[in-house]
Formats: structure tokens, C-alpha cells, sequence
């Protein structure tokens, strides 16, 4: 026990501010104990708490000082695990305890070992009575980010500005990259970086929210790829936009970035153009793993049997095609070609059909053959486009195209 | 809301005067008057945080504000019953009850939030006093960022929703799910029994291996000579060979007075684990090579029913394969009462809880009746019962024996 009264006395000299030297004159005086100079040394309040215990007192309280928001170490040195759960308080006062001159120590030993402990209803001045805070102590570790946001400027800030900290939490260790940081030191020079580049205050929330690493990357690093991308011909506005929808872009490196925009070039065989557009529209495309545009590239042309330029004027249209899920792209095609029997050229000319359920399309076109007017080729009459069968909402499909009411479309449903 | 462990000064001075309340950070406040006061060490209980207006509690667990609790339970009022959709053919059951929670919770989470929870702060600041600098408190009331939505998450993660008598993923029609205390009503309607309606679409001349139209080719045949009396007359015999089978599997001595009320309220049905039994079957429309048939069964499946109508198809001496499945009501659910898919919103699933309420109430007390009535047959025809048991009981003992060894 009287090894963590010790580790305390060390703390306490290790905070500069000129309320030490006044505190301690104090103690002297008052006969007052301790003071706790940070809520997190839980552990050793407890400690210390039951030593007075034993030593007669009957209502002792923690109470601590009111320099914790003006001094720095509240956010940047003690850090709280919020994923492990464990932080073994006898390496945090260690770590503390590095931090000690070696004059002052003698000095609170002295002060340790005089002084008597005091009583909670002494007289006390005015501005010490202010400086009291009794909060409640800080849990060591926790699950949640829920526990400290009270507490802490950083996220107190982030959660005004929109960021979701509940999402932001479920990340591997990014709740613990939140707590280590600063708001003022570290994440201010980047929002004003990415409201730089285009990223709109509405907007921040959200890009945070999916990807909160980009708070611990370089500033030197962000800029270069920024550099990089404006080099290869991208306009500020598309840069802006590929950063804002694709949250991630940002934090691959230069090489990665390079690699990608070559796979696109060259194994879709696209223009530079093409691929500058392709890429500003799904962002996505270069933030994902390649793997599966592969497959589907490979699907599109054996499998579905499309020709070359089919499938890059496809892509160039609904680029979500080459992140989509095979089977389902598959299953989508089987039907359209095999069941409502459209030929390739005309699927090529709609590639819509391609990003809407199977289960609307199936439903829409049972209709349309029930009430015999399915018919998709343009050059017989009455011809019904496949972009329209696909893209309308109910009502409009049904009076419209179908030209009949959405009752009874109901009706034919509930007998499918 | 004040906590009971303050001083009874500090609630005195706070309620004459109207405090501010903003979401300005936390440092710079300036707003709100200075409250000049004698300060006493906290005599409450451990982790007392006198200077907050917060109730006292551990610091983990933060309980909801009334106001929220109360706007949780508004919310999930009229979500407490059961209700029928309308399952589309090619789609797992299990899919679409998590389709109809999560669009549930969707809608949910979406609703009005009340305002986030306040809490009144005593936050010092530097002042320009009489004698230089001085530290003083001053009170704002602030929002508590551990009640935000942004922090704390959605306030509904989950719904209980559970599935009645499922379809398997080729067949369609009502399905009936229950949410919240509904499904304890969903208990209550599998013990009751109730029959349930199929329209069934077969087609001649084809045999495959799992009796549906999208297996394997096992056989074509013709089926030009199948007539509608033929189909009649079949349909006919099935239906008597059910209905002798549903007599003996409800236990019940027709030379009874009891056995003559049920028989002219229509409840005579065996009222505990039976293999599947046709109660009525008739055809709708037969074009050959399609007919389709309505079923009325109890403790079916649709794979059963698939096979029911290939063995049409064997009697005919043809074959026969079934093209669709499609369940019309199931014990007091019809189709006009199921939701479509484009119908699964909070709204309209309250208003069909609300109105299958009675239905399902006076229906399942019915039942009940029934299911008293026939236990007291039970012991009454214990003899003629525990003679059937007996002959399995024996078997199955003789099997085990027989393992054992």
C-alpha cells in the first residue's frame, strides 16, 4: 500500500503547474492528504482510499484538481484501451514515473510522512472550493467509446461534426485511434485538408465515420497522392468527388493507386479517357480488391458471351457490373435471354436490366405475358423498352406500360 | 432532473432562473449567471457527481431518459400480434422474415427521436473579479453526448419475429409471422391444428426426380387419354381414403353423442402429431396437359403435396410433374389478408394485426374447446388408443433391444 502512495506523490510532481508548489504549502497547512491530479489513476484512488480507511477516516472522497482541461496530458498521454479491456495500472504509474526530477521527490516524502489526514468538514477557501470536481472515474477499459465521450474534447468534437461513433467503434482498433488523438494537434490540419480537396462540411461526418484511419496518416503522404492524382489529369471537382465517395482512397499509397488505373487500362482495354471516367463514377472500383472484377470480366465474356466492345460499352455505362455478384448476374442474365428470350445487342443497349432485381423483372414480365403485351423487340409495334420495364415505380409501370391498373397488378401477383 | 444527494441550496437557486441550453462546447461558456458558493466535499455515496444534474447511477450504464423509454414503447404499439404476407415463389422463407425485420427496424429507427438528454453543468471559467483573475462556476446545461444516437447507436436493434408454418423456397402464398407477444399466438395455432389450402398446378406427360418441373428428366409419356371424369374419379378416391384415415387419427367413437356435435360443427380432425392428411381436394380447371387441383390437408408439407400429384399422374397411367405450389390460407389467414411485398411497412402491418386480432382470438379458443373436448375423449377411448400404442410402443422397444445388442 504504501508503494502506490508513493507512485501518487511522484504523479503529483509531475504535472507543472504552479498550483503544485501552492497544493503542497497547502497541505502542509490543511492537512489535507493528496490531491488526484488526473482521473484515471482509478486504481490507486481506491488504493489509497482504503489505507486512509484503515487509518480511522471515515468519509474520505477522491476529489482532483481543476487544471485537467488546460494541461495537455488529458488526451495525448493517458491512453485508455477501449478494444483489450486491460491497462495494468502498475505500468502506467511506471511510465509516470520516468517522467520525475529527482529533487522534488525528497521533499513529498517528507510532505508524506508528516502530514495527518484531514477531515471532509474543515473550512476551506474559496477558490479551492471551486477547484473541487467530484466526478465520477473514468472506467480503465471499456467496450464502448460511450464511456468517454463526456469527458473527451476529441470526441466530443467529432461526434458534433457527424461522425458516428457507435459505427466507428465496431472497427478493429479504431476506437482507440480516436482516443489517442488530439483534436487541435492532429485532426484539425487534416479536415481543413480534406475541405482543401473538396470534401464538403455536410459530408465530413460520414467520411470519418467509414474511414476514422485516415486521422493517423501523414501529412506529407495525403498531399502526394493528392499531387498524384491531379498529375494524372483528374479535375479538382472529379478529384473531389472520387475522395468524398470513395472514403478510402486516401489512405493507399501512390504505387497502389498507379497499379490500379494500369489494371484498368489494360485489362479492360479502355482509353485513358474512358478510364479517368470509368473511375470517377465508382471510386469504389479502385479502393476494392481486383479479384472479383476479374471474375466477372471473365463471366461477362465466356459464360454470357459477350463481345469485347459489349462488354467495355456496358462497363462504361453501369460500372457497378464489375462489382456485382456473379450468381446473381448470371441468374439475371439466364432469365432475360433464355425466358423472356432478348437477344444480346439489346441487352448491350440496356445494361440496366442488369443492376435491378430478378424478382421485379420476373414479376413485371409474368404480367406483361399474362396480358400479352410482352414485347421487347423494336421492330414490331408496340415495343417496350427494357430501361422503362425496369427503372418505373409500380403505378407509373402499370398504367403506362402495362395500361392497366395496379390493382390488378396486385391481384396477379397473389397468384404467381 | 436533479439528483436526490444535492444540497437543497443549489436546488433552490437553480429554480428561479431559467438556464440556457445549448450544444456549445464544453470549455467556453459564457452564458448563464454565476452562482457564488460555498463548496462542501460530497458526502453521498462513492462516484457522486453532485455538480451534474444526472441521476446517480454507476457510470457504465446510463438508463434512458422517461421520455425516451415512453417513445420506445409508442413506437412498438400495434407491433404486438400476428399478420400474413404474401411470400414470392424463388425466395427462402427465413429471407423474407429477416426482410420484414429489417425493414421494420428501418422504419423504427427512423421515427421522430425525442431531444437528446440534457444535463446541467457547473463548468469553471476565469473572470475578471474585484482582486484580479478569479475562478468561478458557471451552470450551463448541456447535452449528455453518451445519450446521442450518433454515440449510443440505433435505439431498435431487433425485433422478435417469428415464422409460422414455413414454405419451402419454390412454392409461394400466406405465411403467416408473428411479432412480438404474437408469438405465443403462433404456439397456440400449431397446437390448434387447422387445416390449410393449396391451389396446385401439375402438368402431364412428364416424370422427373423431385416431382417438380425444374428436376431431372426421368420419364415422358403420353397423355391423351386422360379425361376429366378419370381425374374426378381419382381425386374422388383420395379424398375417401384421407377421410377414413383423419377418423381413425382423431380418436374418436363415432357412435358417440360428442362425435355427432363435432361432426355438424365440422371439427372433427385429430388434434396431435398425424402424417400428412387430405381433408378436401377438387379440381379447378384441367386443359390437358395443366389441371389444377384445390387441396385442403393438415399436417402437410409442399414436397408431399408435390408428390400427391405425381402419383395423379401414376393412377392416370401417365405422369404427371407439379408446376406450382401456392398456399391460399393457412387455419384463419386468407389471401386477401396477406401483404404484398411492396406493402411491408409499418403502417400496414399494424392495421393487419389489428384486424386479424379477433379473428384469431375467437378462432384459437375454438380450438381450444375442441382440444379439451378430445382430451377428455382420450380418456374416456383409452382402450382403443393404448392398444395402437402398445403395437408401436412394442416395436420400437424391440428395436432399441435389438440395437443395443
Amino acid at each position: 500500500m504504501a508503494f502506490w502512495a508513493r507512485q501518487i506523490s511522484i504523479w503529483c510532481s509531475s504535472v507543472k503547474t504552479s498550483y503544485v508548489a501552492n497544493s503542497i504549502q497547502r497541505l502542509r497547512k490543511t492537512h489535507r492528504t493528496w490531491m488526484q491530479l488526473d482521473e484515471l489513476s482509478v486504481l490507486s484512488l481506491l488504493c489509497t482510499d482504503n489505507h486512509f480507511l484503515q487509518r480511522g477516516l471515515k468519509t474520505y472522497r477522491p476529489v482532483s484538481l481543476r487544471s485537467r482541461l488546460q494541461s495537455t496530458n488529458s488526451s495525448n498521454g493517458q491512453i485508455v484501451s477501449s478494444e483489450s479491456n486491460l491497462l495494468s495500472p502498475v505500468n502506467h504509474d511506471q511510465e509516470q514515473a520516468e517522467v520525475i526530477p529527482s529533487s522534488d521527490t525528497k521533499t513529498l516524502y517528507e510532505v508524506w510522512e508528516d502530514t495527518p489526514p484531514s477531515s471532509a468538514l474543515e473550512e476551506i477557501s474559496e477558490e479551492e472550493a471551486v477547484q473541487i470536481v467530484a466526478e465520477p472515474p473514468l472506467p480503465l477499459g471499456s467496450f464502448t467509446l460511450k464511456d468517454y465521450v463526456d469527458r473527451s474534447e476529441t470526441l466530443s468534437k467529432l461526434v458534433l461534426l457527424g461522425v458516428d461513433l457507435s459505427k466507428v467503434e465496431k472497427r478493429p482498433k479504431a476506437g482507440q485511434l480516436l482516443l489517442r488523438l488530439d483534436f487541435e494537434k492532429d485532426i484539425r490540419k487534416r479536415l481543413l485538408f480534406l475541405k482543401d480537396v473538396g470534401v464538403e462540411d455536410n459530408q465530413l461526418g460520414p467520411f470519418l465515420t467509414q474511414n476514422p484511419y485516415i486521422l493517423a496518416v501523414d501529412m506529407e503522404a495525403l498531399e502526394t497522392r493528392v499531387a498524384y492524382l491531379k498529375s494524372k489529369k483528374f479535375g479538382k471537382e472529379a478529384v473531389a468527388r472520387m475522395v468524398s465517395r470513395a472514403p478510402f482512397l486516401l489512405s493507399f499509397s501512390v504505387e497502389r493507386l498507379d497499379n490500379r488505373l494500369g489494371f484498368f487500362q489494360k485489362e479492360l482495354g479502355l482509353s485513358v479517357q474512358k478510364t479517368r471516367d470509368l473511375v470517377v463514377r465508382l471510386p469504389r472500383l479502385l479502393t476494392g480488391s481486383l479479384e472479383p472484377i476479374k471474375e466477372n470480366w471473365q463471366v461477362c465474356q465466356v459464360e454470357l458471351g459477350f463481345r469485347r466492345n459489349e462488354i467495355q460499352h456496358i462497363v462504361s455505362k453501369i460500372p457497378k457490373i464489375l462489382t456485382a455478384n456473379k450468381r446473381k448476374l448470371t441468374e439475371t442474365f439466364d432469365y432475360l435471354h433464355n425466358v423472356m428470350g432478348i437477344p444480346h445487342h439489346i441487352l448491350t443497349n440496356f445494361p440496366q436490366v442488369f443492376n435491378s432485381k430478378l424478382l421485379r423483372v420476373k414479376e413485371r414480365h409474368m404480367f406483361l405475358t399474362f396480358l400479352g403485351r410482352a414485347q421487347y423487340d423494336p421492330a414490331q409495334p408496340s415495343y417496350i423498352s427494357l430501361d422503362k420495364l425496369v427503372s418505373m415505380p409500380d403505378e407509373v409501370f402499370c398504367t403506362e406500360i402495362a395500361k392497366a391498373s395496379v390493382k390488378d397488378f396486385e391481384k396477379f401477383l397473389k397468384t404467381l | 432532473m436533479l439528483g436526490t444527494a444535492r444540497p437543497l441550496y443549489l436546488a433552490r437557486d437553480l429554480s428561479s432562473r431559467d438556464l440556457p441550453g445549448t450544444g456549445a462546447s464544453r470549455s467556453a461558456c459564457s452564458r448563464g449567471e454565476r452562482f457564488h458558493r460555498r463548496t462542501q466535499l460530497a458526502e453521498a455515496h462513492g462516484g457522486a457527481h453532485w455538480g451534474s444534474g444526472v441521476v446517480d447511477e454507476p457510470v457504465r450504464w446510463r438508463f434512458p431518459s422517461a421520455i425516451a423509454m415512453a417513445a420506445g414503447r409508442a413506437a412498438r404499439t400495434g407491433l404486438n400480434g400476428l399478420f400474413a404476407v404474401y411470400k414470392p415463389p424463388g425466395v427462402a422463407s427465413i429471407r423474407v422474415r429477416d426482410t420484414v425485420e429489417t425493414l421494420l427496424l428501418k422504419e423504427l429507427n427512423s421515427l421522430e427521436q425525442p431531444a437528446v438528454q440534457q444535463q446541467v453543468r457547473f463548468l469553471p471559467t476565469t473572470v475578471e473579479g474585484n482582486a484580479g483573475k478569479e475562478l468561478t462556476l458557471t451552470v450551463t446545461r448541456l447535452p449528455v453526448l453518451a445519450a446521442h444516437p450518433l454515440v449510443r447507436g440505433p435505439e431498435f436493434t431487433h425485433l422478435k419475429i417469428g415464422a409460422g408454418h414455413r414454405l419451402d423456397t419454390k412454392s409461394s402464398g400466406v405465411f403467416v409471422l408473428g411479432v412480438g407477444h404474437g408469438n405465443k399466438l403462433l404456439t397456440d395455432m400449431y397446437n390448434a391444428h387447422l387445416t390449410r389450402a393449396y391451389t396446385v398446378r401439375g402438368l402431364f406427360g412428364k416424370a422427373t426426380d423431385d416431382f417438380s418441373d425444374t428436376g431431372r428428366l426421368i420419364e415422358k409419356t403420353t397423355f391423351d387419354h386422360i379425361t376429366g371424369d378419370k381425374l374426378e374419379r381419382i381425386l374422388a378416391v383420395i379424398q375417401g381414403t384421407n377421410h377414413k384415415a383423419l377418423l381413425m387419427y382423431s380418436n374418436i367413437d363415432l357412435k358417440t353423442q360428442e362425435a355427432y356435435e363435432l361432426a355438424v360443427e365440422g371439427l372433427i380432425r385429430p388434434m396431435e402429431k398425424t402424417p400428412p392428411l387430405i381433408t378436401a381436394i377438387r379440381c379447378l380447371q384441367f386443359a390437358p396437359p395443366e389441371f389444377q387441383l384445390e387441396i385442403q390437408c393438415l399436417h402437410e408439407t409442399q414436397q408431399y403435396l408435390r408428390k400427391i400429384v405425381h402419383e395423379i399422374g401414376l393412377e392416370l397411367k401417365s405422369t404427371a410433374v407439379c408446376t406450382q405450389v401456392r398456399r391460399i390460407r393457412d387455419g384463419f389467414f386468407t389471401l386477401d389478408s396477406a401483404l404484398l411485398r411492396t406493402h411491408w411497412n409499418l403502417q400496414n402491418i399494424r392495421n393487419s394485426i389489428k384486424d386479424s386480432k379477433i379473428k384469431v382470438k375467437v378462432g384459437l379458443q375454438r380450438s381450444l374447446s375442441h382440444q379439451a373436448r378430445s382430451g377428455k375423449r382420450h380418456t374416456d377411448m383409452d382402450q382403443v388408443a393404448e392398444s395402437e400404442l402398445h403395437s408401436t410402443e412394442g416395436t420400437s422397444a424391440s428395436d432399441l433391444t435389438h440395437k443395443m445388442r
